[in-house]
């Protein structure tokens, strides 16, 4: 049977950003007690993935590398349609960095064996790095599309991708196995029916730890993490008043200036 | 005691207030001033499972419950009142024909209101009154295997939208002189009359039946003849109060937003409003009505599902909540100062809605005529 996963990640609800709080000695985010959220693009990645199961009856599993608190999120996306879903949770894994979470989201995908496609969001809404998904098909050895705003699969081995570039957007043909990472523009992510809430309780959420993944400790987590958070600054935000004097086309003479100055025009 | 959300409820309200914000809101501005129920939202609130949440599975419903209905209603009416009161009274409908129905009653009514495929409704109101049920004059005269019907009820939700209506009507005299009857919209002498424009919740469709010896087959009574005000008590007490208790709680909910957004956002003498104790207070009073009100309304639907008597606790849920929902709106309105009569701003819309659930689904003064009867039963003297 056709496979495919959907990397999926539990994000700070927006609506409680304000009572975040940064960790002063490792400069991660505390995520405790803050309510989470589907990251918002994932959606439009499962959704690409559920879009395929309607037409192939692919199985679409869910993975996910976060602390097993978050398994309400991983919940809801089987309540849009997912059939499983596989937790990485393990103490080992915290403080990894976009590339010691990479390797391992590969070492999972690796266990769960054969796939077809891997669906990401184009970027988390609290990281917003966008890297983890070329990170992942690079250690995976497989082609990886970003942006990407259009899938048509006219037949199995040949799949057309629309991608946004800067000046507008190329179609491309790719074989599976390869990795998608999704704009919002991809698809509106359907709504969670009751049916499929009460469905979803019977589906399986299995946890793996790396006792499962078996990779190396120096590897993962803060150890293995090359990318150290040096400091962070909160920028502010201040208005400048500045008046100017002189007669009026001294005053426009100034502010054209000013305003070329600023580089505004 | 665990006042907590089971992860089911938490994932019912996350996926209600998703479609509601996103389908629903941007409607909101042509109810308004059409005053149309939007029909065609029908068969999307069906694909997720808000017409059929509480009518069994086996009658293509969802089979969920009230606790669970409560709050499906309260998202909806967060953003948009009228939608949910539309859809509460089609419940009321479903729940009347799962009551009371035959076998065959509810296998020919209860999947269709489910599926979305009609509104329901239930007709109980004359020009007479509502309150006083045992006046109804509408009448019902067997003549062969035909019930014949004449008279006219009023304030009737859904009445337009509806294609077959739970109509009580008069077959003999005193409380068992009533019965409940389905009637088809297309039954000979069976017309609608006319649409009321109301002050608030104008989205949701308010008019009149007209029944001019109206003609149903002797198979559409519902329940025994004689019963129907044991139809109209249970199905008005238990999903009406219930279900318009949770439209008042929603718009609660929504004053609260309002009022705390507008509050922290509008900057008087140099910071934001909420710091003055004037404004604070208000804010206060409004979230603790909210959650008073979110205890009494998920208690009285989760005793519902429990099986337990709860005409009292569903009364006080009504009458409190719909009363907290119109002083919540009226102080938010004040915290907006002159923006808050603008049209632009939510919660006037908010303040005509909440007004319009007082007297709807039973008013607020029969609920505390139950609720006081219930009171002061333990200290009555006997005989």
């Amino acid at each position: 049977m056709e496979r495919v996963i959907v990397c999926l990640k539990p994000v700070p609800d927006p609506q409680a950003w304000h009572r975040l709080r940064l960790d002063p000695r490792t400069k991660t985010l505390l995520r405790e007690g803050i309510p989470s959220i589907i990251n918002p693009l994932d959606k439009h990645a499962l959704e690409a993935a559920l879009a395929i199961k309607d037409v192939y009856g692919a199985e679409v599993v869910l993975l996910s590398m976060t602390p097993e608190s978050a398994e309400p999120v991983l919940r809801q996306a089987l309540a849009m349609g997912a059939d499983r879903a596989v937790l990485l949770s393990d103490k080992a894994f915290a403080g990894s960095d976009t590339l010691a979470t990479a390797r391992i989201l590969a070492a999972g995908v690796c266990r769960l064996g054969s796939f077809d496609l891997i669906c990401c969001g184009n970027f988390t809404l609290d990281g917003s790095t966008a890297q983890v998904p070329s990170q992942l098909a690079e250690f995976l050895g497989i082609p990886n599309i970003m942006h990407v705003t259009g899938l048509e699969i006219p037949d199995w081995g040949r799949w057309v991708i629309t991608q946004k570039i800067e000046q507008g957007y190329v179609k491309l043909t790719a074989e599976p196995p390869l990795l998608l990472s999704f704009t919002k523009e991809a698809n509106r992510p359907r709504y969670t029916s009751f049916l499929e809430i009460l469905a979803a309780e019977k589906r399986e959420i299995v946890v793996w730890t790396n006792a499962d993944l078996k990779l190396d400790e120096g590897q993962i987590g803060l150890k293995g993490s090359p990318t150290q958070m040096a400091d962070f600054i909160i920028r502010k935000k201040t208005r400048q008043g500045l008046r100017l004097k002189g007669s009026p086309e001294e005053i426009a003479q100034r502010l054209a200036e000013i305003i070329h100055q600023l580089g505004v025009i | 005691m665990d006042f907590r959300l089971t992860e089911r409820e938490e994932l019912l309200r996350k996926s209600t207030r998703e479609f509601a914000e996103s389908e629903i809101a941007p409607r909101i501005g042509a109810m308004e001033e059409t005053g149309d129920y939007p029909v065609d939202l029908l068969q999307p609130m069906a694909k997720l499972g808000i017409t059929g949440i509480i009518a069994p599975p086996d009658l293509e419903g969802v089979g969920l419950g009230y606790l669970a209905r409560t709050i499906v209603l309260e998202e909806l009416a967060r953003v948009c009142a009228a939608v949910p009161m539309g859809i509460q009274v089609h419940h009321m409908a479903i729940a009347a024909l799962n009551d009371f129905g035959t076998e065959e009653q509810k296998k020919k009514y209860i999947p269709l209101l489910a599926k979305g495929e009609t509104m329901g409704c239930v007709a109980v109101t004359e020009p007479s009154g509502g309150s006083d049920v045992l006046g109804m004059q509408t009448s019902a005269v067997l003549k062969g295997d035909t019930w014949v019907l004449n008279g006219r009820k009023c304030f009737i939700t859904n009445s337009h939208t509806s294609d077959f209506w739970v109509v009580i009507a008069r077959t003999g005299e005193g409380p068992k002189g009533l019965s409940a009857f389905i009637v088809d919209k297309d039954a000979p002498g069976a017309k609608t009359g006319r649409v009321e424009h109301k002050v608030g919740l104008r989205g949701s469709n308010t008019g009149e039946l007209v029944f001019d010896n109206c003609e149903i087959p002797r198979g559409n009574l519902l329940g025994q003849e004689g019963g129907g005000l044991g139809v109209a008590l249970k199905t008005v007490s238990e999903s009406g109060r219930t279900g318009m208790a949770a439209v008042a709680l929603g718009i609660l909910q929504a004053c609260y937003e309002e009022a705390a957004k507008f509050a922290s956002e509008r900057v008087l003498y140099g910071k934001p409003i909420a710091a003055l104790q004037a404004i604070n207070f208000y804010v206060a009073e409004i979230y603790t009505d909210l959650d008073i009100c979110r205890l009494l309304c998920y208690r009285a639907s989760w005793m519902k599902d429990q099986n337990l008597r709860f005409d009292t606790e569903s009364a006080m849920a009504k009458s409190y909540t719909c009363e907290a929902a119109v002083r919540s709106a009226k102080k938010a309105i004040e915290i907006h100062g002159g923006y808050g009569i603008l049209q632009e701003y939510k919660v006037q819309r908010l303040w005509r809605d909440a007004m319009v659930t007082i007297s709807a689904g039973g008013t607020g003064e029969i609920g505390k005529v139950v609720v006081g009867r219930a009171a002061l039963a333990p200290f009555q003297k006997r005989g």
